[in-house]
């Protein structure tokens, strides 16, 4: 086995990898804001419908539910997204993104409620008294207070993301996992995963750096 | 125009079965000192959370500047005005918390422009003229970039009054102003409700202070168990109680 090409090859999958982790950020976070103000909700049958929804996806494996979006529209339906192409992309890489984003939305959701809920009542009757609706006072007075208070959490939960999209390899992405394996096998060698060890750390290090540089960029007020 | 800025009458508010106010009436006219006393739990901070819509009545009727918020509907309970209207005289109605509830992640400054930016429209600069005024009167123009965590509570407290004063409202409340506060820090803030006094801006201050309130208001009632025990001049109440109910209360701040 030649070294260099090997490392090429999991570089390629962690730009994979990457991208997976980006489009799950994007998507569960603002998902995840919604699942918890639905929780919150005063409709009774939206804040039971959250909950149903925050217990399933924590309730079972990311893995199965990976399965479950990429194999669920032929078995259940007999539909064959796989052959609608979608601009190119592989049915397989969005059946991940859907996956990673509706799990990692369910738990963001209990973090924002757990933020949200934090904050004192005060701030909430200072906004009104001062004429803000309660649109303006979520969204310029507790949610920054919020994200301020959750960022240790989120951070938790960033880095396990990172960890988690080696799950992919389940429905076969060629994210860096999935191109570490195949490679350890054909060269019966554990250097691919040493070095896919390596790079998940890498990524890691910089995703906590980068937490904490914006932890500290809140830091200005108590 | 209506020289009454805020009429209450028949007042009742209940939280399940527990009766807080039962058959509470005033009114304020314009420019005076309103002075509410009474012991904890007595409902003086309920009912002003009644008047500034922090709460809803149970019953009875609240005017604001000659306009109805609430009154008894034809079944009995609570009639309120539509949400534009319970708005527009939310606004008229300031109100200066006891723990201050100013925003932590907001300077001094952005504190007194947000709403008058956001709820008034009024242009950045004006907003930040009329805060920079408002600071220069309450001694805290070197504060304006400051953060509020970087404030003693003395300080807080006078942003927060000034946060209220941006909006210009009709009437001013306030909710124990200064019981947060160490006892050396009550005086400026004090100092600070005298001077709107002075300048005859309606208040409604509800206050454990019995020495401020017979200084400063024109009229006091004592409340207890839910109802006025007690109404007239602060001369009246505090000098030369009626009841004696009010007698022992104020029988507490004597030595």
């Amino acid at each position: 086995m030649q070294f260099w090409p090997m490392v090429g090859d999991l570089a390629e999958g962690l730009g994979t990898t990457v991208a997976i982790f980006a489009l799950t950020l994007l998507f569960s976070l603002p998902l995840g804001l919604l699942v918890a103000l639905g929780r919150m909700s005063r409709v009774g049958v939206l804040r039971q419908a959250m909950r149903l929804y925050i217990s399933v996806m924590r309730g079972t494996p990311l893995m199965l539910q990976l399965f479950f979006f990429y194999f669920g529209p032929y078995y259940l339906f007999g539909w064959r997204l796989g052959d609608l192409g979608f601009w190119g992309i592989d049915y397989r890489f969005i059946a991940v993104i859907i996956g990673f984003s509706l799990n990692y939305a369910a738990y963001f959701a209990e973090i924002y409620r757990a933020g949200i809920e934090s904050i004192p009542v005060g701030q909430w009757e200072a906004g009104k008294i001062l004429g803000f609706s309660r649109v303006q006072t979520f969204f310029r007075i507790i949610l920054p207070q919020v994200v301020k208070r959750i960022l240790p959490p989120v951070t938790n939960e960033v880095i396990t993301l990172v960890k988690d999209t080696s799950l992919a390899f389940a429905l076969s992405v060629m994210e860096m996992f999935t191109i570490a394996k195949m490679e350890a096998a054909a060269h019966t060698t554990m250097v691919p995963f040493m070095v896919a060890g390596l790079f998940y750390y890498v990524f890691n290090f910089a995703v906590a750096a980068g937490m904490e540089w914006f932890e500290k960029r809140l830091d200005y007020y108590k | 125009m209506t020289d009454t800025m805020l009429s209450v009458e028949g007042v009742r508010k209940s939280f399940g079965g527990t009766e807080v106010l039962r058959d509470i009436s005033f009114s304020v006219h314009r420019g005076e000192v309103f002075g509410i006393i009474g012991p904890s739990g007595s409902g003086k901070s309920t009912l002003l959370r009644c008047i500034t819509q922090l709460e809803r009545v149970s019953g009875g009727k609240i005017a604001v500047c000659g306009e109805t918020m609430v009154e008894d509907g034809p079944d009995g309970t609570a009639r309120y005005a539509p949400p534009a209207a319970l708005r527009r005289m939310g606004l008229k109605i300031g109100l200066v918390f006891q723990n201050f509830n100013l925003f932590p992640h907001f300077s001094v400054m952005r504190n007194l422009t947000e709403a008058q930016i956001h709820v008034l429209n009024r242009p950045k600069a004006e907003a930040e003229e009329v805060a920079a005024g408002l600071l220069k009167r309450m001694g805290l123009e070197s504060k304006a970039s400051a953060y509020p965590c970087q404030l003693s509570g003395g300080q807080q407290q006078r942003v927060s009054i000034a946060r209220a004063l941006a909006l210009h409202p009709e009437v001013l409340c306030f909710d124990e102003p200064t019981s947060a506060l160490d006892p050396e820090l009550t005086g400026e803030v004090l100092k600070v409700i005298r001077d709107l006094a002075e300048q005859k801006i309606t208040m409604v201050v509800v206050t454990h202070e019995m020495d401020f309130a017979r200084e400063l208001a024109d009229r006091i009632i004592f409340m207890d168990g839910g109802v006025v025990v007690e109404s007239g001049t602060a001369d009246e109440v505090i000098s030369r109680p009626r009841h004696a109910r009010t007698q022992s209360f104020l029988g507490r701040f004597r030595r």
